[in-house]
């Protein structure tokens, strides 16, 4: 009960200290959506074209910016903010849930956000609503403990600039499974291992973040 | 016999191959206040992550409330340790009523108790204000009203009156009476010797890294 309170707790604190900030709305969903902009821009007006690449530019977009969401500033703990959770005993596996937690909220809100900015775009016109509706919060998830997972180990080593090498290799599955499983819907073929692999993916990273917590706050120190 | 809250014995740490502590040897029994002055660079703060387990020493042995410093057991008793740092460990995008909330729901204090400990430092008007918008002075009783809440039995105070008007150092006072009528005890780390002498019923001089001398305050 201490645990999920503690985690509830963490996640409460990020979201409203999101909201005060503004760093994922006014700043990376907006960036997010410009990004989706510039795609046609490059590509220009080849509107089967732009259908075909169009959900898998929806994804790469989410993963990049994702990560930004992931990584702001507004949800990290400075050493003495982390001094402090450490002698009210919070455990460390509650407060990555917390956090990761909060991440994916904002995750989603950002896939929900520029969701409509996709379609307009590029008129992709996605089959199987109800396999897409399953498929974003799995998405989110997986962004939201890796990128959680990140961050920690980025704190832990105190060098942000490993981030992108621990974040790509190991975001390939995710952002691999929901181009398919998009690819999949659209064309009438099973989908069913690559939902699989991202439930399979998002059970890793959660077990990978929790059993990691300790050692790597302990090392951040 | 009673143990001691602190006990630590030929303690040294290491920061790569600089020593900032060397082969200290400190005890704070039960109901004591200690006091703990030195120079800027003389390990002060250094001793005082170490006593709140935050830091492991690279030399040396010791219990915390009776948990051995290198043990799994440390991460226990953590929550019987109040620290206030040199810097507030405050969100400064949350109120200091948010804050203090934040703190009580970790812990399962009821949010009826952060109002009263705001009022009891001297908050209760500025409980809406944002922690970025707040003075030093005002984000450190903050701090002491998340010890009131708290209740931590070893209180840990580094450089806690800098800053501080005589109401709001007075509160330092209050929260030493009241962790010696809980039976636990303090440390209180200061450049200053005439800030803590009078709250300490003994004070210990650092320098270098080591005790340099010790005695009734």
């Amino acid at each position: 009960m201490t645990f999920w309170r503690q985690a509830r707790e963490i996640a409460r604190k990020d979201l409203r200290t999101e909201i005060r900030t503004g760093e994922v709305f006014f700043v990376t969903i907006p960036f997010g959506a410009v990004a989706l902009m510039l795609i046609p821009l490059a590509i220009g007006t080849d509107a089967p074209l732009l259908r075909d690449v169009g959900p898998g530019m929806y994804w790469v977009v989410i993963l990049l910016f994702g990560v930004l969401v992931a990584l702001r500033q507004s949800g990290v703990d400075e050493g003495p903010q982390l001094d402090v959770l450490g002698l009210l005993g919070v455990d460390p596996a509650a407060r990555f849930v917390g956090r990761a937690g909060a991440t994916t909220l904002l995750l989603l809100a950002f896939e929900l956000a520029l969701g409509p900015v996709a379609l307009a775009l590029y008129d992709p016109a996605p089959k199987g609503w109800g396999w897409i509706a399953v498929l974003i919060p799995m998405v989110a998830i997986g962004l939201g403990l890796l990128g959680t997972l990140a961050a920690t180990i980025a704190a832990s080593i105190a060098s942000s600039a490993l981030v992108p090498l621990l974040v790509a290799p190991l975001s390939v599955p995710i952002l691999l499974a929901a181009a398919q499983t998009m690819e999949g819907l659209a064309l009438g073929n099973t989908i069913v291992g690559w939902i699989l692999l991202l439930l399979i993916m998002d059970l890793l990273l959660a077990v990978a973040g929790v059993l990691s917590a300790r050692p790597l706050q302990e090392a951040s120190r | 016999m009673t143990q001691p809250l602190v006990e630590l014995q030929r303690v040294g740490v290491r920061m790569g191959e600089t020593p900032i502590l060397r082969g200290l040897d400190l005890t704070v029994s039960a109901g004591e206040i200690v006091g703990l002055v030195g120079a800027n660079g003389s390990g002060k703060t250094t001793l005082l992550r170490v006593i709140a387990t935050l830091l492991a020493p690279t030399d040396g042995r010791g219990t915390i409330l009776g948990a051995p410093l290198d043990g799994e057991e440390r991460f226990r008793i953590r929550s019987r340790i109040g620290l206030i740092g040199h810097t507030p460990g405050l969100y400064p995008n949350l109120t200091l009523q948010e804050n203090t909330q934040f703190v009580a729901r970790l812990v399962g204090v009821p949010d009826a108790r952060v109002g009263e400990v705001l009022d009891r430092v001297g908050l209760a008007g500025a409980r809406h204000r944002r922690a970025a918008q707040c003075s030093h002075g005002m984000q450190r009783r903050a701090e002491f009203a998340r010890m009131l809440l708290t209740e931590p039995h070893l209180v840990l105070l580094d450089e806690a009156h800098a800053g501080l008007d005589r109401h709001a150092a007075d509160l330092v006072a209050y929260i030493i009476a009241g962790v010696r009528s809980r039976g636990g005890g303090a440390v209180l780390v200061s450049h200053e010797d005439n800030r803590i002498a009078p709250l300490a019923d003994r004070v210990v001089e650092l320098r270098d890294g080591s005790v340099a001398e010790r005695g009734p305050a």
